[in-house]
């Protein structure tokens, strides 16, 4: 249980009221005066050039005012500092997981070449979006289309295609083209990736001798598709002009860290800048690319300062398949050495990455890495190929790589453990990694990433023990009627922090404690739960506490991107930090006014007590108005030195407010933050007809010190549910000969239902509650160790009730299994990426 | 069980077409953009169609409202009767965020025109609560902390309340089928359920 009074206890965020009555305001719900619609013209092909368009006739119609092309954009002038930054500032373990330079033609909103089918190429503003239609329509486009490829495969292939007209794959953050040999393609004709040389690349330990001392090894290609992110609420967006500032309102998962990047994309300096997202709908990793998320908010913004209208932006949910996100399909092949025990000697990784038209995204290197971290090989290869596609951009998505490590080798342990007589539990947990532990690759010093901490075998133990394992694995192959069950275990793991942010808390003389949080409100609540531990360190009820979140007007310190599980551990942290220092400031302020040192105060319900003497004391109130009279850095405006120009700039506005705790998380860390979840499984599979229910799940998750056990449960299920989807039903499909999408839309590439996850009865969610020694609450995040654990478990699951090697691809569908079954045989589209 | 292996199946159909379409083409772009489009907000000055003045129940209120002949209730209720709390997720009937009710019975409103709905009592999710005290349902999700980013909340809230209305005391299952109409994509499902049910037993107890 937790040593807390808040922190590790459930509560109700103070969102929840908004949200249940209807009165939270995403950004479809925003108005203005005047308010214009914009639509966009989305490109029919997959790669072609625009070479002359005719507005002339929409134009003329009435309610039509104004257009704009991509040759009106600002050009930022160099995207790469801005996709470096936020590189350099995260998590530096996982450096692969974020944009590097692209030095072809970077991503804007608009485009005089679109790279996929459904790029927006110009947009319209007008009083409605039934003109702004008609509009569209009398607009000629001139297109002369271009060389496409919407499989990276084909891609490869001797003589296939490239979808940029620079080159077909990023070798070193450069556009160069890479084509394999006939005899590399004659092993992907026999249904193999050929393991040959790969531009990307890093390698531990005698890989040779791992296979030789191996008892049992498997190679294996497998197939991961690409998924779009597909949040319930679209990237819609609405902009006004005010006093040469751009009013935006939008959807996404950071405030703080996208507001300064939408001001390159407007063109405009960062001051400019006003953006509100107080709730987003969702995001996943989709709403967090400065791509799709800050460039295409240019548009509506560009368009009204255009008109000197208002402009709104509504994305519908094809539109988003287009503009929104997406996972990276991998194909990997995967040979594994095992020795007798289970102990994993030798791992040997060849992936190729559906990249997409833009960036360079790192699924594949984090597949590999997470697989190091999760599985702790004795000895590892990876090689790795990062290939374009004329298909819609990538970014992050839930544990982007680690999703696809986990769904693709969990299955090969398994398998090896049902070879070896080995309990599924037990193969884990000879392989997992514990604190200090390293794991991927050398750095340029020549060290690997060290573990903070990691207690996965506790949760693998414990799960067992909650999911009753002894007992479910006698279930294993047991049939009633045509229904055969499976039941499948599964250890992810992700990255789980960062450090280095700022805290900004005030104590106003109302006496209410103002908490300033610059991530976002997607809906995981670490917006809040990371402010509870103000309240402790203050020991002040919460009802007192006041968090602001999701609008720049509301002075927000320098945060986190709400990506990458960070902000759980980042702002964890730097509150605590900013409630220590707000707190010394109490007791200086009593001293100052009452008498004696600030070492005979305490702080406790919103007042700041003499220790020996309790009727001795301010109230919170006092000491604000007490902070406001003796100025300096009681009131804020005398700053520490070392806070970022952002958070300097919101607490200078705010100098004078009341009493204000600010501080950099300055606690350091030597190593690296990752969470883990083991999950477990059991589905039931019809084998005549190949329908499968996933009839029961539990996990438990290694995350430190929990901040709120609900919303924990929340995302250690969400995410599994999502993993389910990918196993069970998201998957994209193209018509190859035009390279345009077939799957857009919910019912075509289908997130789980309600019915297609256990719930009948609860899931059950632990936690091992042990913390991080190398952060001061102790807390991890979990965002995205969750997604791997759900997949893989079910996934491990079907291949325990049907039998091993049956299933090499994701999704898992009902024909699949069916003529796989029947023809005793994996059957299934080959290694072509679209079915 | 475990079977060979073949792979039978050469990728041998690649002749390219891409090149062979590479002779240049002029595209409008009638017919494609909208192809699979979203219901449009429109007015009737410069569409061209009669907006029909009609009255509404939306939430216990005659509402009188200009209505397009083609428009939907979504539509409506967002765009000219201010209620932002019936939400847009797919505007066809897939995700079920723009559920309300109808005569009591849980409909998704962007498949309805609003004059197919003139004389019925509609009720969106700001009209559930009474007097500022929150419907059982509502609180229930309070108590439980369900639902994530909550863009689906009003959606499933609404589909909750018109199950209940007709099943009274639904098993967990039962009460999962009665709401599968409508998609979290957070996966928050267990939460919801558990707070469904609760909801439930709110109802029961006979609060509100």
């Amino acid at each position: 249980m937790s040593d807390h009074k808040f922190v590790g206890h459930d509560y109700a965020t103070p969102d929840l009221i908004a949200k249940v009555t209807g009165r939270a305001k995403y950004a479809e719900d925003m108005r203005a005066d005047g308010m214009l619609f914009c639509k966009l013209l989305l490109s029919p092909m997959p790669h072609a050039r625009v070479r002359h368009i005719d507005a002339s006739q929409a134009l003329r119609i009435p309610g039509v005012h104004a257009i704009l092309t991509a040759d009106e954009l600002p050009v930022p002038p160099n995207i790469t500092p801005l996709l470096r930054g936020d590189r350099l500032v995260g998590e530096h373990g996982r450096e692969s997981t974020a944009v590097t330079a692209d030095v072809g033609r970077p991503e804007l909103g608009l485009t005089n070449e679109p790279m996929y089918e459904g790029e927006p190429i110009l947009a319209v503003a007008a009083v409605d979006e039934v003109t702004a239609a008609n509009a569209i329509e009398r607009i000629i486009v001139d297109l002369e289309p271009l060389p496409f490829c919407v499989d990276p495969l084909e891609s490869l292939r001797p003589d296939g295609p490239n979808a940029r007209l620079e080159g077909n794959v990023n070798i070193k953050e450069r556009i160069e083209t890479l084509k394999w040999t006939r005899e590399d393609w004659s092993e992907v004709q026999a249904g193999r990736l050929p393991f040959r040389d790969a531009p990307d690349g890093w390698a531990y330990g005698d890989l040779e001798a791992g296979f030789r001392h191996a008892a049992f090894v498997l190679d294996e290609t497998l197939v991961h598709q690409s998924t779009s992110h597909a949040p319930l609420e679209p990237r819609t967006s609405m902009a006004y002009w005010q006093n040469e500032k751009v009013y935006i309102h939008g959807s996404t998962q950071s405030i703080v860290k996208i507001a300064q990047s939408i001001a390159l994309f407007v063109g405009v300096d960062a001051s400019q800048v006003v953006y509100i997202s107080e709730y987003c709908g969702g995001g996943f990793g989709g709403k967090n690319a400065p791509g799709s998320s800050t460039a295409c908010m240019a548009i509506p913004a560009l368009l009204a300062k255009k008109t000197g209208r208002p402009v709104m932006m509504r994305i519908g949910l094809e539109e988003e398949h287009s503009i929104g996100r997406a996972r990276a399909g991998l194909h990997m092949r995967a040979r594994v050495g095992f020795r007798k025990d289970g102990r994993i000697t030798a791992m040997d990784l060849f992936i190729v990455q559906d990249n997409g038209p833009y960036d360079r995204w790192g699924d594949a290197a984090s597949c590999a890495s997470t697989a190091s971290c999760c599985y702790t090989p004795l000895s590892m290869r990876y090689r790795g190929t990062v290939v374009y596609t004329n298909t819609p951009p990538r970014a992050s998505q839930r544990a982007p790589g680690g999703l696809q490590s986990m769904m693709m080798i969990e299955p090969l342990i398994t398998r090896a453990a049902r070879e070896l007589r080995i309990d599924q539990v037990d193969i884990h947990k000879i392989n997992a990694p514990i604190t200090g532990t390293e794991y991927g690759a050398r750095n340029a010093q020549g060290n690997r990433a060290r573990l903070t901490s990691a207690f996965a075998k506790e949760a693998l133990d414990q799960g067992a023990s909650l999911f009753g394992w002894s007992d479910r694995k006698t279930h294993s192959g047991r049939r009633r009627g045509s229904k055969v069950r499976g039941v499948g275990v599964a250890l992810s793991s992700w990255s789980a922090g960062d450090i280095g942010y700022d805290g900004l808390v005030i104590i106003r003389p109302d006496g209410k404690v103002y908490i300033h949080q610059g991530i976002g409100n997607l809906g995981t609540g670490s917006v809040f739960d990371t402010a509870r531990i103000v309240a402790d360190v203050l020991d002040t009820p919460w009802e007192t506490c006041n968090v602001l979140w999701g609008d720049t007007r509301k002075h927000l310190p320098w945060s986190a991107r709400q990506g990458g599980s960070r902000t759980t551990h980042a702002h964890s942290r730097c509150n605590y930090a900013a409630a220590l220092d707000l707190k010394r400031k109490l007791t200086e302020i009593a001293a100052k006014t009452l008498g004696g040192t600030s070492h005979d105060y305490e702080v406790a319900n919103e007042r700041v007590f003499h220790k020996n003497d309790r009727a001795h004391y301010l109230t919170f109130a006092v000491a604000a108005s007490m902070a406001q009279k003796f100025g300096g850095e009681y009131d804020g405006h005398v700053l520490p030195a070392d806070i970022h120009p952002v958070t300097k700039e919101s607490a200078t506005a705010l100098a004078g407010f009341g009493v204000m705790g600010i501080a950099r998380d300055n606690y350091g860390r030597s190593g690296n933050t990752q969470s883990f979840v083991a999950g477990f499984a059991e589905v039931e599979v019809d084998v005549e007809t190949g329908a499968y229910e996933v009839i029961d799940y539990a996990a438990v998750a290694d995350v430190g010190t929990v901040l709120h056990p609900r919303n924990l449960a929340g995302q250690v299920h969400g995410g599994a549910v999502q993993g389910i989807g990918h196993v069970r039903s998201q998957n994209w499909a193209y018509d190859q000969q035009y390279g345009v999408a077939l799957a857009k839309r919910f019912i075509t590439t289908k997130p789980p239902t309600i019915l297609d996850v256990p719930f009948a009865a609860q899931m059950q969610c632990g936690t091992v509650d042990t913390p991080d020694p190398q952060t001061p609450v102790g807390a991890k995040g979990v965002g995205e160790s969750s997604i791997g654990a759900g997949a893989a478990a079910v996934r491990n699951a079907l291949e325990d009730a049907l039998g091993y090697g049956y299933l090499r691809r994701t999704p898992v569908t009902l024909d699949n299994i069916l003529n796989s079954l029947e023809a005793g045989t994996p059957v299934d589209a080959g290694l072509t990426t679209r079915r | 069980m475990r079977g060979e292996r073949t792979f039978e199946r050469p990728i041998s159909r690649r002749a390219f077409i891409q090149a062979v379409i590479a002779g240049g083409a002029t595209a409008s772009a009638t017919s494609y953009v909208f192809r699979g489009s979203s219901t449009l907000v429109g007015q009737s000055a410069t569409s061209g169609r009669v907006e029909r003045l009609i009255t509404l129940q939306v939430n216990g209120q005659q509402r009188r409202v200009d209505v397009l002949p083609h428009e939907t209730l979504a539509i409506t209720l967002r765009y000219r009767l201010g209620l932002t709390g019936t939400k847009l997720g797919c505007d066809r009937a897939e995700c079920g965020a723009c559920t309300v009710l109808i005569a009591g019975l849980p409909h998704y409103s962007c498949s309805i025109l609003t004059h197919s709905v003139r004389s019925r009592a509609i009720m969106t999710i700001e009209g559930l609560a009474r007097d500022q005290e929150l419907h059982p349902i509502q609180r229930a999700i309070v108590e439980e902390q369900a639902f994530q980013c909550a863009f689906c909340l009003p959606g499933f809230v609404m589909s909750a309340v018109g199950y209940l209305n007709t099943h009274p005391s639904p098993t967990r299952g039962e009460l999962a089928h009665g709401i599968s109409g409508n998609l979290c994509r957070c996966g928050d499902y267990n939460k919801i359920l558990n707070a469904m049910m609760r909801g439930a037993e709110h109802l029961h107890n006979g609060s509100i």
